[in-house]
């Protein structure tokens, strides 16, 4: 039997989410095709791709607001297919998503939606709680927005906003979707770095799915390259960059031509434009 | 021909098997809002704020359509039993006409309008923005923090806002059939008195609306949080909530007159 010491040990080494031979689709395009992605624990990881290869709906199944069609997810060694609504829902609060769009309750100011996870999730006294959201606001950068309504935020500050939401019951585990988009270069800087602080001060793991390729890369120790419903490539920063790989270097180089396509899948474009009856 | 037929059957079976399946899906829905523990604070709160959205501000179109319709049927009531010299009887009238009938339907049918399409598209907005999906992640079942509060609101809500029609109705009959046509006050009063029992009557027209409660707000929060998170989805939504309400509370009123006044 293992002492609780040992206990630790071994779960630091854990990985935090083993994605093993999970397939999704929807209708019956496959999304993922019998893909296996390891998430280890205190790390950040990258997940790149093309756009529509399914980077959020890999969020979705981490967070089982999607099931797979085969295979499975395991989040801190817990399979969350096997959990009832109920534990599900207390295995989420490990959990923080920051959603592509922020969304933010629009009946709530930025300061309630921050004070949300910790009113219902915590007994703190008031005055503990307003020091947490105005903690986390200050990381944002948006403490002396505090009472401003959703509706007023521009798409980046809610983004912000959300971060600040998501992080605010210091979960486990950080999952962003799309965190660079609508930032400025500033807030994108901060951004970054708070996302590589938050890692190493409070051991966070932290997902980010993102089009931005050199923040990703930047703060991330461990990526992955997704595309046409597979794992097309893993591994470090530094290793994909210098793939030989000519679909890794043709998405992280960012190069119109290549084995990647650009176009969504259509027929003959000379044909489709001279034949409007073929259609 | 043949083909066509059987084309047909098969379209057929598979509208029954989406209604089924619909069906189901609503059912469950419903169960995991209201018979599960909600594991929060603060549920009194949500509720209050709801019984104001839903009840309060359903109150001014339920009042005023209560006393025109209070009006016209004292108005019509006297134009027709005048003629038997038994003006006297149009609060018999009234009364039993609103508190059996007029009152639980017409306010459902308001309700339906006013709260029911509100809560729909409220919750399809809610999901088009994500809120619902974000609220799951922090750890929180929107079905508990969003629905539950929503549809308990519609259930209280719709009994109190009958009676609230069917008394001011009664006055608006009262109004047009002592004040205007000068219908004798006692024999208007006393009629009423005399024939509204208080049981079978005034007690079978609350479960009417209680059951008009449960069924709209039903609909209304099912089509909301079942809606394609899109403009038009949201829209679809609020017309579904609007249309089966309406058909869903008809239908309901002539099964429960059946069986509560064929016997009267």
């Amino acid at each position: 039997m293992m002492t609780p010491i040992e206990h630790n040990k071994q779960s630091q080494t854990d990985n935090l989410v083993e994605i093993r031979g999970m397939s999704f689709y929807r209708s019956t395009r496959a999304i993922f095709n019998n893909i296996d992605i390891t998430i280890p624990r205190g790390k950040v990881v990258g997940i790149l791709g093309p756009s529509g290869t399914g980077k959020t709906t890999l969020l979705r199944l981490i967070g089982h607001q999607l099931q797979p069609d085969s295979g499975t997810i395991r989040v801190d060694g817990q399979n969350l297919a096997a959990l009832s609504r109920d534990q599900l829902f207390i295995q989420r609060r490990k959990m923080g998503m920051l959603f592509q769009s922020g969304a933010l309750f629009t009946d709530l100011s930025v300061f309630e939606n921050v004070a949300f996870p910790l009113r219902i999730h915590t007994r703190l006294s008031e005055p503990m709680i307003r020091d947490i959201v105005l903690l986390k606001l200050q990381a944002v950068g948006l403490r002396g927005a505090a009472s401003l309504m959703p509706s007023e935020l521009s798409g980046g500050m809610s983004r912000r906003v959300a971060l600040a939401r998501a992080i605010a019951l210091d979960p486990q585990m950080v999952m962003y979707d799309e965190p660079f988009v609508g930032q400025d270069p500033i807030a994108m800087g901060v951004l970054v770095s708070l996302i590589g602080k938050l890692n190493k001060a409070l051991g966070i793991t932290s997902i980010i799915v993102s089009h931005d390729v050199h923040e990703t890369a930047s703060v991330a120790d461990l990526l992955y390259l997704l595309a046409d419903g597979e794992v097309i490539s893993t591994g470090t920063p530094t290793e994909m960059l210098n793939s030989s790989d000519p679909r890794v270097r043709q998405f992280m180089q960012g190069q119109p031509d290549g084995p990647v396509p650009f176009h969504y899948p259509a027929d003959n474009y000379l044909d489709q434009l001279l034949n409007p009856e073929a259609q | 021909m043949r083909l066509d037929v059987l084309d047909r059957l098969a379209q057929f079976g598979r509208l029954g098997l989406g209604f089924l399946q619909s069906l189901g899906r609503s059912g469950v829905f419903l169960f995991l809002a209201i018979f599960s523990r909600s594991g929060f604070t603060g549920r009194g709160t949500l509720l209050l704020r709801q019984l104001y959205n839903v009840g309060l501000l359903s109150l001014v179109i339920v009042t005023v359509s209560g006393l025109f319709i209070g009006m016209v049927l004292g108005l019509q009531g006297y134009s027709i039993l005048v003629h038997y010299g038994s003006e006297g009887a149009v609060g018999q009238l009234v009364a039993l006409s609103l508190v059996r009938e007029l009152g639980p339907v017409v306010t459902a049918l308001l309700f339906a309008g006013r709260a029911g399409s509100a809560l729909s598209a409220e919750i399809g907005l809610m999901k088009a923005t994500e809120q619902l999906s974000s609220m799951e992640m922090i750890g929180v079942d929107p079905l508990k923090r969003v629905i539950a509060p929503r549809f308990w609101a519609g259930v209280i809500s719709m009994p109190l806002l009958a009676a609230i029609f069917n008394v001011v109705g009664i006055f608006g009959g009262a109004f047009v059939g002592i004040d205007w046509l000068g219908i004798y006050e006692g024999s208007f009063w006393s009629g009423i008195q005399q024939s509204v029992d208080f049981v079978d009557d005034i007690g079978n027209g609350m479960v009417k609306s209680l059951v008009f409660g449960i069924v709209v707000s039903w609909i209304a929060v099912f089509q909301g949080y079942d809606a394609t998170p899109t403009s038009e989805g949201i829209s679809r939504a609020t017309t579904r909530t609007v249309v089966y309400s309406s058909l869903a509370v008809l239908g309901l009123d002539f099964i429960l007159t059946a069986v509560m006044f064929s016997g009267l």
